[in-house]
Formats: structure tokens, sequence, C-alpha cells
């Protein structure tokens, strides 16, 4: 218990101070930081919008916070989950447009396996690139978003949207394919609130990324890789295929992303959906302290505040939504120059 | 291709490479002294709106006239410079991860700027439209003189000065550098802070030499595109130039295009595969497919002396 609260004890610290600089910032620019927070925080906890739609929130920030735990654990830094689900969502989307008329029994397995197997691909290509070549894998991953940005973007363009569509987005996805709201079966809880089945899928892959990487070989494999390279490479273990194993693996995580939004939420692919979800990634990951509960609770925590930004714009005087974005940025840095900074040396 | 080479598309190429080359020289800096620098994104996007609105205000508020853009460019500088010593206190001085500072750098600068313009010019995301003669120099003849002067001045600097073999050294064994006499950490804010000089520049010239105001997210990748053309140049100065021309053709040849290029074959190639090129090339060049890229050595490994 008391270990589990000195665990906390720290991104709490990184979390508090980061709100006093917003605190401070928000004061220079002649708002009151007291009325901001309370529109950024406050709306998180009515029933059922705000707990529905933070929940919704959350749900691509677990998958992407835990791609990159998993590339952290490896000592390998994943920055790539942007292009890594934006790949996933159409793939996603292609298998559900494509194969639009047979049932959800086939259907949603089949959605689901393009999105897990195109992010594992595209997460594997940087790990294969540094495996076999030693080019470095945060280069590989900033460039590969941006090819795999460019690459939806032309499919989508020039092959799958309806003709005539104003807006970037592919023809909707087959009957089949749609995954059940919580709507459906919580009662009193509106079918308008996107939250859908992908979030306890979320909260299953959390216990299986922990199963995973404490519990079997392979994890026990990619966790030595991380800490120690040289002694597990002494120890047998071979430092490549960890290597391509644990990008994948982070590669199939963010890819999950696009189970959420096409399957549970747009029905199509939409282009340019993401809202900087693998960047957020990077810090629910580290505020999380890269363990599971850490990742569900710092993806909860950047949920409010991307659902309260709303409320900000709306209702506050000066302070926008920016603010989320400024916040995410300072608690990154504070928890940079501390804990991690640590854990990150003695990997080597 | 039905004359895409012409003079127009070689003044545009100009113009689009300029940002990219201030901000590549930048990283050359900062890398070489063996700090990685994935931040440039965010200290573009810190001078490119500091630039825009300080033009505005000294226009507008101080009646400044046609020095209102110098005034700009030299508060960008500042903001950006600014941006970059944070950034080097926290890599140098409490050693934290390059990267992950990096990432946080962008992510605070991606939100900053409307932050700020939301509250000062009540639009979330741009700056109040300057006017045409209020901005930085355009002709292509004259920022071709300055950018060859700059490249040429960074070249002599890195290889020819005293300052510029502490440079190299610190980034490629920095316990030898130590053990001569120099100071690594002070050669290593020097490099972090010039890079914060150069991007600064860059990002100005996006918002008020290339543009006349500031958007949302104006930068939209070009300090990441000036990253991959520093390693496509492999860390020289001439060649990252190069480089940096080769990107900015491939931007101006989708600006002009406006959608695709004809083949003479009347095969389409879609603008997204022209913008994938500098992306693709870098990938190739890293994994050693052309010739070999090899990084400064200690690039981002915290230096810490031995007691």
């Amino acid at each position: 218990m008391q270990k589990l609260l000195r665990q906390l004890l720290f991104p709490l610290i990184a979390v508090v101070a980061a709100f006093i600089v917003g605190g401070i910032l928000i004061l220079v620019i002649g708002d009151n930081p007291l009325v901001a927070y309370r529109l950024l925080l406050g709306s998180a906890l009515s029933w059922p919008d705000g707990i529905g739609y933070t929940l919704f929130h959350a749900t691509p920030l677990i998958f992407t916070g835990l791609a990159v735990l998993v590339g952290f654990r490896c000592g390998l830094f994943n920055i790539g989950a942007e292009g890594q689900l934006y790949i996933a969502a159409f793939a996603t989307a292609w298998v559900g447009i494509t194969f639009a008329n047979l049932s959800a029994w086939a259907l949603v397995p089949m959605c689901c396996a393009a999105a897990i197997l195109t992010g594992a691909f595209w997460g594997a290509i940087p790990g294969v690139l540094k495996a076999k070549f030693g080019s470095h894998e945060v280069i590989n991953t900033i460039m590969l978003n941006f090819i795999a940005v460019a690459l939806v973007s032309y499919f989508t363009q020039y092959h799958y949207k309806i003709p005539g569509d104003p807006i970037l987005q592919t023809a909707p996805i087959g009957w089949g394919a749609h995954i059940a709201r919580f709507g459906k079966f919580v009662p009193g809880f509106p079918q308008r609130i996107p939250l859908n089945l992908a979030f306890l899928l979320a909260l299953l892959c959390c216990f299986l990324v922990y199963l995973f990487l404490w519990r079997t070989k392979w994890g026990y494999e990619i966790r030595s890789t991380g800490s120690n390279p040289s002694a597990a490479e002494y120890g047998g273990i071979s430092i490549r295929k960890q290597i391509v194993l644990a990008m994948a693996v982070s590669g199939a995580l963010a890819g999950m992303v696009g189970i959420n939004d096409v399957m549970g939420y747009r029905y199509r692919y939409y282009d340019g959906f993401s809202d900087n979800y693998g960047f957020t990634g990077i810090a629910v990951a580290l505020l999380g302290r890269n363990h599971p509960v850490g990742v569900i609770l710092a993806a909860l925590l950047f949920a409010v505040l991307q659902h309260g930004g709303i409320y900000v714009d709306g209702f506050s005087e000066h302070v926008t939504k920016d603010i989320v974005q400024v916040l995410q940025g300072v608690i990154i840095l504070f928890v940079a120059t501390e804990s991690f900074f640590k854990w990150f040396l003695s990997r080597k | 291709m039905r004359d895409i080479f012409n003079l127009a598309l070689l003044a545009s190429t100009i113009r689009t490479a300029t940002p990219l080359i201030l901000a590549a020289l930048g990283g050359l800096f900062s890398e070489r002294s063996g700090v990685i620098n994935i931040a440039l994104e965010g200290k573009m996007l810190a001078g490119a709106f500091t630039a825009a609105a300080v033009t505005y205000a000294a226009d507008t508020k101080l009646g400044m006239g046609n020095a209102s853009p110098w005034v700009g460019l030299v508060a960008a500088v500042g903001a950006s410079v600014f941006i970059a010593a944070i950034y080097a206190v926290a890599c140098i001085r409490f050693q934290a991860d390059q990267v992950v500072s990096g990432a946080a750098i962008n992510i605070l600068m991606l939100g900053m700027p409307g932050f700020l313009s939301g509250a000062f010019f009540l639009s979330s995301g741009s700056t109040p439209q300057l006017p045409k003669d209020h901005l930085l120099p355009q002709s292509p003849i004259i920022i071709a003189v300055v950018i060859g002067l700059l490249v040429t001045l960074s070249w002599y600097v890195v290889y020819r000065t005293p300052f510029g073999l502490r440079l190299r050294s610190v980034g490629e064994k920095p316990e030898a550098a130590d053990a001569a006499g120099v100071s690594v950490n002070k050669i290593r804010y020097s490099g972090v802070l010039l890079a914060g000089v150069l991007a600064g520049l860059g990002g100005a010239y996006l918002s008020i030499g290339q543009s006349s105001l500031f958007t949302r997210n104006m930068t939209s990748g070009r300090g990441f595109i000036a990253l991959a053309a520093l390693i496509f140049g492999k860390w020289r100065p001439v060649p990252t130039m190069l480089a940096c021309l080769l990107f900015g053709f491939t931007e101006a040849i989708s600006i002009q295009m406006q959608g695709a290029v004809k083949l003479p074959s009347g095969e389409d190639i879609p603008v997204q595969f022209i913008q994938m090129v500098p992306y693709v090339l870098t990938i190739i060049v890293l994994a050693g497919f052309i010739g070999t890229s090899r990084p400064p050595k200690a690039l981002g490994i915290p230096y810490r002396k031995e007691k």
C-alpha cells in the first residue's frame, strides 16, 4: 500500500505543479483560474453526459498509452502511435466497406483483426529498421506518421470517398461492423453518447498487457531488453527479435483506436479524426509511470481535460480549450525532469 | 510535365525552403553538440506566433510602420530562445530525456499560441492580418543571398573555429572534450540556444515573410521536415541546405499543382505522394541505403562529469 502511494505521489505533484503554472498563465491573460478550472474539471462528473464522454475520450488514450508503454518497457520510444492508429483505422473501415454484406459474427472479428494487424504491421516497420539497420526508431516513427497520414488521405480522397461528398471521409461501413454503444445495455444511458464496447476492450487490454509483460516469457524478455540490453543479450535473449516484437505489439495497441472510432463512433473512416491521440499517449504512459493501472488513471485525467476543454471554450471569458494542451505539455515536462530520467537512466 | 520547372517554381522553392534551412541549421548546432532536437517544431511555432503578434502590435499600437516586422523578428527570436532555454535547462541541467522533453515542448507550443491569441486577439488560433508592406522582404534574390551567407557562416563556425571544434568534440566524445578542459554543458547550452535563434527566425519567416498572419499549427510538421533534412544532409551544413532545397521543392510542387502532377504519359501523381517524398527519403538514407548517415556519437546522452 505504501509502495503504491509513493508511486502515485510524484505524478500527483507533477499534475498539481502543472496546474499552478497553468493558473499563473491564466492570471497573466487576465482571467480567473478558479473559474476556468471549475469549467475544465467540473463538467466531468455529471451523469450521464460528463461521465459518458469522459470514458469515451479515455478509450483511445488508454490504447495509445499502452502502446507507448510497451515500447518504453523495451527501451524504445514509439512516437509513431499517431500514424499506426491512422493506418489501422483506415484498414478497419476498408474491411467494413468491402465486406459490408457479411453478418456481425463474421465482420466484427474481421474488422478488429484488420485494426490490430495493420497497426502491428505499421509499428513493426521501425522495429525492423532498428533491428536490421540500427536506425533510430524516434526518427523513423516520426517519418512514418507523416507517410501514414498522406497515404490514408490519398486512399480516402481518390478511392473510398462517396463522389460529391465535401468532407474527406469514406463511405459508411456495413451494419455488421458496428459495435454496441453503452446505451444499448445500460439502462438510462442515452444512445447519442458514443461510449462503446471498445472502452471495455481497452480495459481488457490493460489487463492483457500486464499479463504479457509481467507473466510471460516474451514479456520478460522485452523488459530485460529494455532495462539492460547487454545483460539480456548475454543471457541469450535476441534483442533484435524483442525490438520487432515490442514495436509490433505497440502498433497493434495503437491500432485498436480504429475499433473505437470506426466501429463504435463514426461508422466510417474520417480523415484527420485523431485529436493528437498518439502524442497524448506519450503523456499518458509517462504520467502513468509505464504501468497499465497508471495508464488508466492518466488517460482518465486527460479525458476529463479534453471534455472540459469544450466548456472552457464556451463559457470562460478569455481562456480557450488550448489550455488543455498547455497543461499537457507542462505535465510531461515536469514528469520528464524528475522521475522519468531516473528510470530512463537506470535502464542503460 | 506541363512546364512545372519554371522561374516561378524556383522562386517558390527558395521561399518554402527558407524556414526549413533556418530550422535545420539550428538543429545542426544543437545535435552536433549532442542534444537531440525534435523540439524544432515547437520553437518554430513560438517564433511564428510571436513574430505575427508583435508585428501587429508594433504596427497598430505603437505605429512603428515599416520597422514593425523587424521588431516582430527580434521578438520571435526572443520567444524561441526562451523556449530553447527551458528545453536546455531540462535536458542539460536536469538531464531529462531529450526526446520526451522535446515532445513536451511541441505539445506545449501547439496549445500556447491559441491560448494567447484567444486572450489578446479574441480568436483562438490566428492573429489579425498584417498589411502587405509591413512584412519581411519577399524577393527570392535577397532571401537566397541571406540564406547563402548564413549557410557559409555556419559551415565556417562548425569547421573552422575553436567553438566549432569544441561543438563537434562535445557531440562525439564528451569525456575527451571534458578532459581537454572544455565545459561540455556550456557548449551544449550554446548549441541549444543557437537552435532557438535559428528556429525562431525560421518560424518568423513563415508568418511574416511567406504569409501575413499566424494560423493554428502553421508549421504543420516543418520542424520535423527540417530534422529530416538534417539527417538526410548527414549533420553537415551544405548537404543539409541542399536537402532542405529538395524538400522545399517537393512542397513548392504540391502547392503549385493544387492536386495532382500530370506525367507525360497522362497519368496523375496525387499530391499526397509528393508530400511523402522527404519522409521516405529520410527513412531510406537513415537505414544506410544511400551512403551512411551517422549521427553524432553522444547524441541524446546527457553528460555527467565523473567525480
